[in-house]
């Protein structure tokens, strides 16, 4: 996917949060480091564009949630948690993180996510979802879902951290 | 994978004077994000999970121990306190027939408070849990210092270059000690001021500037760490009285007022106001000394974490394998 393909993903996905949410009414848009919280930040413009109407988002470190930290070992970086003003208690929160894979890096959000608070709903929205769950864990919206398989890879591009905006996948086929 | 492998701790985090600048650094960025655990309404993560922790404190500390307790279970981990008093210790045992028994319960980690310098090192080198020393006799008591800098870094955004002086009994202070490994790693410029009978004679010879005079110190400095004046050093005769102490080397806001800067006043506690610290400084405008007692617990934090996941192998093995 290119920019303007990318760009065009996100526009629908608005559209599809806010037909699953019911408008903006108590929505927050809560990104995973670190891709995702670039495309939560896109992806609440979008929705500003679509409504005219700003929505909160804030950032999610899963880094002490993960089930593997002890058999991987810690990372000496954890990135900051800071979530919208007023908490997300009541709130539909919308989860946004670059690729969907084994499902692990959700259960770590969804459980940080209840240390903060109880949202009345919370969605999950990825850009890619490429298959080899190891959880019961599905996305409410995707961007785009791709065939890839267990070696290959899927490299999301923010212009952010990458200097440009794309999905790359490597070694895999579109399904 | 989201995050750089950086530098780790080993098994033991014993003192300053071990660490690289990068692993000081990294432990005080580690330390970051967990300040704002603390603000949580629910003040925990599950990181530590399962791991338990043996607070054994061979000697009298309340604010330390307090400190890593609450730092263990924002954790997650499982902890038990060990006092000297009424136990077996107070029936004559070794500090490692003390440890190897905690062992045999299959703890991980001990974070021990003893009045022996070297104690920290003895106990590392004879069990597998990690060992945390929260104070060794007049060796280092390295979480104090890193909950200093860390202090400091939140106020001045730096460390390099900044001029600090330590005030007080630096000779019996292994705050002191861990301070001035700390700082001078970071590259800061690094002041003592006290009774000459107080500074260590070397001192001078590390490229510490000594000053005689309380004034000319806070003249020179951004920053003071006020230490604890023990009582038991006047008995001692380390001094006259506490009375001409607080004369000649208390911090008065009278002396801060000539200064020309705001300097910011540390104080690693307990105080004894009115004779190392007036009441009037230690609750000024300038003082952070509560900001240190917040910042202790994020500290410890950062590194009972980044000793738990331990061995540098187990990073590298992280740098391909990460989702």
């Amino acid at each position: 996917m290119d920019a303007p393909a990318v760009e065009r993903t996100l526009e629908r996905m608005a559209r599809e949060v806010l037909e699953m949410a019911g408008g903006t009414e108590g929505l927050a848009i809560i990104g995973i480091h670190r891709r995702g919280v670039h495309l939560a930040d896109r992806l609440a413009a979008a929705i500003a564009r679509e409504r005219g109407e700003e929505v909160p988002t804030g950032t999610l470190d899963i880094t002490l949630y993960r089930d593997d930290l002890m058999t991987v070992g810690p990372r000496p970086v954890v990135g900051p948690s800071a979530l919208p003003d007023g908490g997300i208690d009541e709130r539909v929160v919308v989860i946004v993180d670059d690729v969907l894979y084994t499902g692990r890096t959700v259960r770590a959000a969804l459980d940080e996510l209840a240390d903060f608070g109880r949202p009345r709903r919370t969605l999950l929205c990825v850009l890619v979802d490429r298959g080899g769950r190891e959880l019961p864990i599905q996305p409410d919206v995707v961007g785009e879902r791709v065939e890839v398989p267990a070696g290959g890879r899927v490299e999301v591009l923010v212009p952010e951290l990458d200097g440009e905006l794309g999905v790359e996948v490597l070694g895999g086929s579109r399904g | 994978m989201a995050h750089p492998s950086g530098p780790y701790l080993g098994k033991d985090l014993l003192g300053l004077e071990e660490l690289s600048a990068e692993q000081i650094t990294a432990i005080l960025d580690t330390a970051e994000p967990f300040k704002e655990i603390s603000e949580r309404p629910i003040k925990k993560t599950p990181v530590l999970r399962g791991k338990t922790i043996v607070n054994a404190f061979f000697e009298n500390s309340t604010r330390t121990r307090i400190s890593f307790e609450f730092a263990e279970k924002r954790l997650s981990a499982d902890t038990v306190n060990f006092a000297a008093g009424g136990s077996s210790v107070s029936k004559g045992e070794t500090l490692v027939d003390t440890a190897r028994n905690l062992e045999a319960m299959r703890i991980d980690m001990v974070v021990i408070r003893h009045g022996a310098s070297g104690a920290a090192r003895f106990l590392g080198e004879r069990i597998a849990s990690n060992v945390v020393n929260a104070g060794d006799g007049r060796h280092e008591h390295p979480t104090q210092a890193l909950l200093d800098i860390l202090t400091l870094r939140d106020h001045f955004r730096r460390i390099a270059g900044l001029r600090v002086c330590i005030v007080g009994d630096v000779l019996h202070s292994r705050v002191a000690r861990s301070n001035l490994w700390g700082l001078r790693k970071l590259g800061a410029e690094v002041g003592v001021c006290g009774p000459l009978t107080l500074l260590p004679r070397d001192v001078a010879e590390m490229g510490v500037t000594v000053f005689r005079r309380i004034e000319e110190a806070i003249e020179w400095a951004d920053a003071l760490n006020v230490l604890r004046l023990q009582l038991e050093r006047m008995q001692a005769g380390f001094i006259p009285s506490l009375r001409e102490y607080n004369r000649v080397f208390g911090v008065t806001s009278a002396r801060l007022a000539r200064a020309p800067r705001d300097v910011l006043i540390m104080h690693p506690g307990p105080m004894n106001r009115g004779v190392e610290i007036d009441s009037d400084v230690a609750d000024g405008p300038h003082s952070v000394i509560l900001q240190q007692v917040t910042n202790g617990v994020a500290v410890r934090m950062a590194v009972l974490y980044l000793l738990a996941g331990g061995a540098p192998e187990k990073a590298e093995a992280a740098k391909g394998g990460a989702e």
